[in-house]
């Protein structure tokens, strides 16, 4: 069974315009029935370029937002509807890691309150000896030279390893990782990067990761999934969606990835306006591909290839195989 | 903290303003060692009545032959102890309520904040002049009073700030952890405030000090202490300004000026070093 099923998850902010805004409530749909699931101990990335819905999905995840629609089936248990007691014990076993450790450590407590601060909450501030255990875990080590540390006296890569050892404290099973190196120096990420692999393979860890880099997507994840727009576009396994993407915007962002080989897909405009996403197919103003059809309908999601689904009516026109255009829809 | 310490070792203004609260500080802990005289102490001799300065009275006396110079140095630890400790009850108040409406937000914002607001568009001293009307005129009561209604501004200030720092990514990833919105408040939001009420608990000091001299004129002031404020009120009701008996009322009034300018000069200097729309060394008086 997987650890983390969610089906169908749709989230919107309420936007205020105005005047407007008073007589009648608009919303931006910021995840729009986005379906996925995360098998115990494997990484499911999330990919996509900023403001298409991939950290509103991981905080939804989490049950830290409103407006949610949709299902977060966490062992078979629904975040979504969980009573206080059982979100308590949810929350234990999944925790996050956020982008900017600037922003995410108190300036005002010392590493010992914050690495401690999942313990108190969660009232096992007798389990001391797990303080020293999770800072040395994260990589800092001794563990007793940061104890006393204030975030301002640490380096961006030190501040990240006490927002991981924050993160694994209490030893949860499920780690929203939201763009977790995109704000560290190169030489610092690769260090954080493994860190990551050597948690999961130490912990049992399950990731969901979040990320625009589809690099440390390929580094880290089993399966991806690649939003545009708060829709999920194209998903399946890592391996399989880097090197056949069947998607037209996979197809681009694969193309001006440093190194990827390819001819660069530059793509005509810019993201369209969340408020007002274009009719049918969302990717359709800036797409090669687009037909009048894409203009209309909203793309199905097909399984294209085992395992390998895809949100679009002209799939896979290059080398990979010509008997896919146009595949059958499996709903 | 650094910044303030920077903040006070650049200004010559918060440097004077800490040396002068320093020294009625010092003045108030030890003033009733020092008084050469009781305050209370009536004259023997009909030439010590509303005497002028001499070397027995260097301030002269009062109408019942009190030294004035004892008043007054008796006088700086009431009228510290009203001012401080209504300040701390303003600034308790406030800042409960602005941490509350500025956490919650919603209804109980609304309803915190039109509170706050017909605190702030009554005339303070009329409320003060009833509040110590209905309680009575005792020390504890007049700090309460004044306490009451200079809490408007901590308010204010304390839930501008909490929303603020209730956006950042801290409190979401407390929020992730299951911690309560107590618990938010107390141990992320509340340090993170403290300064600001700090710096504002100086300036309501100076804001009750000047409350209190103003209540003790009206003849709202705990008659069985001596404050500044009873002083000069006292010195009004001999009719000391018309007889021309200026050492009476002037030192008193000295006094409640420099300790107000005092925590002024502390309280603007604190600002600039925590306000980032002053920094930059501005000086504002």
């Amino acid at each position: 069974m997987s650890l983390l099923e969610v089906r169908e998850l749709t989230v919107a902010y309420p936007v205020a315009v105005g005047l407007s805004a008073f007589f009648s409530r608009r919303y931006l749909v910021a995840v729009d029935h986005v379906s996925f699931s995360l098998p115990e101990g494997g990484t499911l990335a999330l990919v996509g370029e900023s403001g298409c819905g991939k950290s509103s999905t991981g905080l939804a995840v989490l049950g830290l937002l409103e407006h949610v629609e949709g299902e977060v089936l966490f062992r078979g248990r629904d975040v979504l509807r969980m009573r206080e007691k059982e979100r308590r014990e949810f929350r234990r076993h999944a925790q996050i890691v956020f982008q900017d450790p600037y922003e995410s450590l108190n300036p005002k407590m010392r590493v010992r309150t914050i690495v401690g601060e999942p313990l108190a909450i969660h009232r096992r501030r007798g389990e001391t000896g797990r303080l020293k255990e999770a800072l040395e875990l994260a990589g800092l080590s001794p563990p007793e030279y940061f104890l006393d540390k204030y975030p301002h006296e640490l380096s961006g890569g030190e501040r990240q390893r006490v927002a991981i050892a924050a993160a694994v404290v209490l030893q949860p099973k499920l780690l929203i990782l939201d763009e977790p190196v995109s704000n560290l120096d190169v030489s610092i990420k690769a260090g954080i990067m493994n860190l990551f692999r050597d948690l999961q393979d130490q912990l049992g860890l399950s990731y969901l990761f979040i990320t625009h880099d589809l690099a440390d997507a390929f580094f880290l994840a089993d399966e991806v999934a690649v939003m545009y727009l708060g829709v999920a576009v194209e998903k399946g396994e890592t391996d399989e969606v880097l090197s056949h993407p069947l998607h037209p915007y996979t197809e681009a962002l694969l193309s001006v990835a440093p190194g990827s080989g390819r001819e660069k897909l530059i793509l005509a405009g810019d993201v369209p306006d969340p408020l007002h996403p274009p009719p049918g197919c969302r990717f359709h103003p800036r797409c090669p591909r687009a037909r009048g059809r894409c203009s209309e309908e909203v793309p199905p999601e097909v399984e294209a290839a085992p395992g390998h689904r895809v949100r679009c009516f002209y799939v896979s026109r290059g080398e990979r195989d010509p008997h896919l255009e146009e595949p059958k829809p499996i709903h | 903290m650094a910044e303030i310490k920077e903040a006070f070792r650049t200004s010559p203004f918060g440097k004077a303003g800490l040396a002068i609260v320093g020294i009625f500080i010092i003045l108030a802990i030890v003033g009733p060692y020092i008084a050469p005289y009781d305050p209370w102490k009536t004259a023997d001799e009909i030439e010590d009545i509303l005497a002028p300065p001499s070397w027995a009275h260097p301030l002269g006396t009062d109408e019942l032959g009190r030294d004035i110079l004892s008043q007054v140095i008796h006088g700086t630890r009431i009228t510290l102890i009203i001012g401080l400790s209504a300040a701390a009850i303003a600034v308790v108040v406030g800042t409960v309520v602005g941490v509350t409406a500025g956490y919650f937000g919603g209804v109980l914002d609304a309803m915190l904040m039109r509170i706050t607001d017909s605190f702030l568009s009554m005339p303070f001293i009329v409320l003060a002049i009833v509040i110590v009307s209905l309680l009575g005129r005792s020390l504890g009561n007049i700090i309460l009073a004044i306490g009451l209604v200079q809490w408007t501004q901590a308010a204010r200030i304390t839930r501008a700030q909490t929303l603020s720092i209730k956006e950042r990514v801290f409190v979401l990833r407390a929020r992730a952890l299951g911690a309560g919105p107590f618990y938010i408040m107390r141990r992320h939001i509340l340090p993170n405030v403290l300064p600001l009420v700090f710096a504002n608990m100086t300036l309501v000091t100076s804001l009750a000090i000047l409350s209190e001299a103003f209540l003790s004129f009206l003849g709202l002031g705990d008659p069985t202490k001596f404050s500044w404020g009873i002083i000069i009120r006292y010195a009004f009701e001999t009719g000391a300004v018309s007889i021309g008996a200026w050492w009476y009322f002037l030192p008193a009034g000295i006094c409640i000026m420099l300790v107000v300018l005092g925590f002024s000069f502390i309280s603007n200097t604190l600002d600039e070093a925590l306000n980032p729309k002053l920094r930059r060394g501005q000086v504002v008086i």
